[in-house]
């Protein structure tokens, strides 16, 4: 897979997000909790949203498709195949939702109905965007079912969600999403509740689906080693920021940013057993009150004068690289000599 | 080629019975029963970090309740010390409860919302009777110290901290009575990745500095290979393969701890396979598979294991496989020269 270039053209095929922003006024000020967010997402890749609980991904993810609450506001552009989703009417986006975009959630007890047989909840979701008759649904969910996996298909579709264990109802979720074929999925955490093996399965699965679709894929996660195993490219947030981002190789090989090399530093590494690990120091800042100048500073050992008076840009620095620190060939140095 | 170990389980087995049901009554059956724990023996040497892996439902938070005695077995028995500790009279039991100490997994429910960090620590000083009362104003700092948080920390509640902020605190809470043996049940589970390599390194220099033996129960197997120095991994309430970090990483020598390691994703973005490393999910632990209990998603299983549940045997030193199979894994010269 190449390595796409941030600035490429993706009109009438993939996803393009430019200065997405979504604020919550809060009792305590506004709190900006994704703060101008740029990415694109061709056809057939998967991109990873990598950061730590509050960094923002999940709300960019709910951004992308305007699924966010009151009293949240949304603004920027996000295109979808030459479309702008931001600018679409309420109920053509919704024709856009569950058919072209699909959505799978971390909380597969939680975004399933508990009271309906897993069958209806497939067929309403082909009900709601295709014309296909009451038996062609049933085949249809019946399909889907096979298609992620699920033993015993045409027995367990007349069965409850507490029944399937949360490896098989996160399966669920996603023949739900895929009942529509669509062009782009947006995954928010879907293995986190997992084991392991279980895990291992999903990520094969959604792997597979890619190769055998050519579905987009955007994938929220926190776990890095989640990242290498699915993600063509990726994208790091901190406090509502993207703040590195390339092709996972390059990043895992080379961070720019000092919140990245943290990231990476702080994961067990083989060969390092009973080492100490270079953790990060203190916590994210809260949304609201953020320290001036890079959001990282507090938490930086390379911060300097620049960092706390000036915000860093994300700025290109090669070939479908970004980053937005100061100091980044500083610590990129710092890496190559680690 | 050990001395005696500091802890030794033996044959613990432990269930969870359920309510009895109406057709439990009509057909006479006695009521249903989770099997957390079958037949577990596991030894823990001092000094050493013991991990304890598996995936949720093997019955690892189960062990350790019953390594502190939370919980008590029901066959079987935990000696500490050689003594069986289920037997200690009651100032033994006093001591024991002092000497081996639990630090919980959610740092939002272990601590009481209404006790300052103050209290929460000098109530475990004074139960313990560790200190005059004259010098728990000191221990308390010192112990703050050890700990990494400040000394003012001791006047405020737990919701005015951070989760990785709370752990500290009962770890803190923990060291108070200056046990011998930490056990940590998913102690960074619930907190950020970069929050967790805190606390992470200050366990290893805790340890270090303390000298104590540590039980390490996670399902992380990153941290767990990081921090151990002896791994056993569980499957459905059974320990099915224990052995030095080093070696059980390298060459696991049970089909499940194969899969367990093959299904962590690599974090070398060049090192993936799109074959997944296990089929299959958890079987139901009210009713365990006959034989061995991993032969409803072993791709090795024979007809043996359908008939007789392997015992854990020798694979090498101080590593134990409980597999009929015994050259699983076992490494041959092609793969030696391939190290």
């Amino acid at each position: 897979m190449t390595a796409p270039s941030p600035d490429r053209n993706t009109a009438g095929g993939g996803l393009k997000v430019r200065g997405l922003t979504t604020t919550f006024a809060t009792p305590r000020g506004l709190a900006t909790v994704v703060d101008g967010i740029n990415l694109d997402v061709a056809p057939g890749e998967i991109v990873g949203l990598v950061g730590e609980s509050g960094s923002g991904k999940s709300m960019t993810l709910r951004s992308i498709v305007r699924l966010v609450r009151e009293p949240g506001k949304v603004s920027g552009q996000v295109e979808w195949q030459g479309r702008d989703l931001m600018a679409m009417r309420e109920a053509d986006l919704r024709k856009v939702r569950g058919a072209e975009i699909a959505m799978i959630f971390q909380e597969p007890m939680t975004a399933l109905n508990p009271v309906l047989p897993v069958r209806l909840q497939i067929e309403e979701n082909l009900s709601a965007h295709t014309t296909l008759d009451r038996r062609a649904r049933r085949q249809r969910a019946l399909e889907l079912m096979n298609i992620v996996g699920i033993p015993a298909a045409e027995r367990r579709l007349d069965e409850y969600p507490h029944q399937f264990s949360g490896g098989m109802r996160q399966r669920v979720m996603i023949a739900i999403a895929l009942a529509n074929s669509p062009k782009l999925l947006l995954a928010d955490e879907p293995t986190t509740a997992l084991d392991v093996t279980i895990q291992d399965q999903i990520l094969k699965l959604i792997l597979d689906l890619r190769d055998r679709f050519g579905m987009s894929v955007v994938f929220v996660t926190h776990d890095l080693g989640v990242v290498a195993a699915t993600c063509d490219r990726m994208a790091v947030m901190y406090a509502g920021r993207i703040v590195e981002t390339g092709t996972v190789a390059q990043v895992f090989a080379e961070p720019h940013h000092p919140y990245t090399r943290g990231l990476l530093g702080s994961v067990p590494r083989i060969g390092a057993e009973r080492s100490m690990l270079l953790s990060i120091e203190g916590m994210p800042p809260g949304l609201i009150d953020l320290p001036d100048g890079c959001a990282f500073h507090p938490r930086c050992s390379f911060a300097t004068d620049r960092c706390r008076a000036e915000r860093p840009p994300l700025e290109s620095f090669a070939a479908g690289r970004e980053v937005a620190c100061f100091h980044h060939q500083t610590v990129a140095a710092m890496a190559e000599a680690a | 080629m050990r001395d005696m170990p500091l802890i030794s389980v033996e044959g613990v087995s432990k269930r969870f019975r359920l309510p009895r049901t109406a057709s439990d009554i009509l057909t006479g059956r006695p009521p249903a029963a989770v099997h957390a724990l079958n037949n577990v023996d596991l030894e823990v040497h001092r000094g050493e970090t013991l991990g304890i892996v598996g995936e949720s439902g093997c019955g690892k938070s189960t062990l350790a309740r019953c390594l502190v005695r939370l919980l008590e077995p029901d066959e079987g028995l935990v000696r500490f010390d050689g003594k069986d500790i289920g037997l200690l009279p009651q100032a033994e039991r006093r001591a024991f409860n002092r000497r081996v100490q639990m630090i919980f997994q959610d740092p939002y429910s272990s601590l009481n919302p209404r006790m300052s960090v103050r209290q929460v620590l000098s109530e475990a000083l004074s139960v313990h009777a560790m200190r005059p009362k004259a010098d728990i104003p000191a221990r308390i700092t010192e112990l703050l110290g050890l700990v990494r948080l400040p000394a003012d920390a001791a006047n405020r509640y737990p919701h005015e901290f951070s989760g990785g902020q709370r752990q500290r605190i009962g770890i803190a809470r923990a060291l108070a009575v200056e046990p011998e043996v930490l056990v940590a049940d998913e102690l960074v589970s619930a907190l950020d990745v970069s929050v967790q390599a805190q606390v992470i390194n200050l366990l290893l220099d805790l340890q270090e500095r303390l000298k104590l033996t540590v039980v390490f129960v996670a399902h992380d197997l990153r941290l767990v290979r990081h921090i151990s120095h002896r791994v056993a991994v569980m499957y459905l309430g059974k320990v099915v393969e224990t052995g030095p970090t080093e070696a059980l990483f390298a060459t696991p020598r049970h089909p499940y701890s194969k899969a367990l390691l093959d299904a962590a994703p690599e974090l070398d973005p060049a090192r993936q396979t799109r074959v997944a490393a296990a089929r299959g999910e958890l079987p139901n632990p009210l009713d365990l598979p006959t034989g061995c209990l991993f032969n409803t998603r072993c791709p090795f299983a024979f007809e043996r294991c359908f008939a007789e549940r392997p015992n854990l045997s020798n694979r090498g030193p101080a590593h134990f496989a409980a597999c009929h199979l015994t050259d699983f894994g076992k490494p041959t010269p092609a793969t030696i020269a391939a190290q």
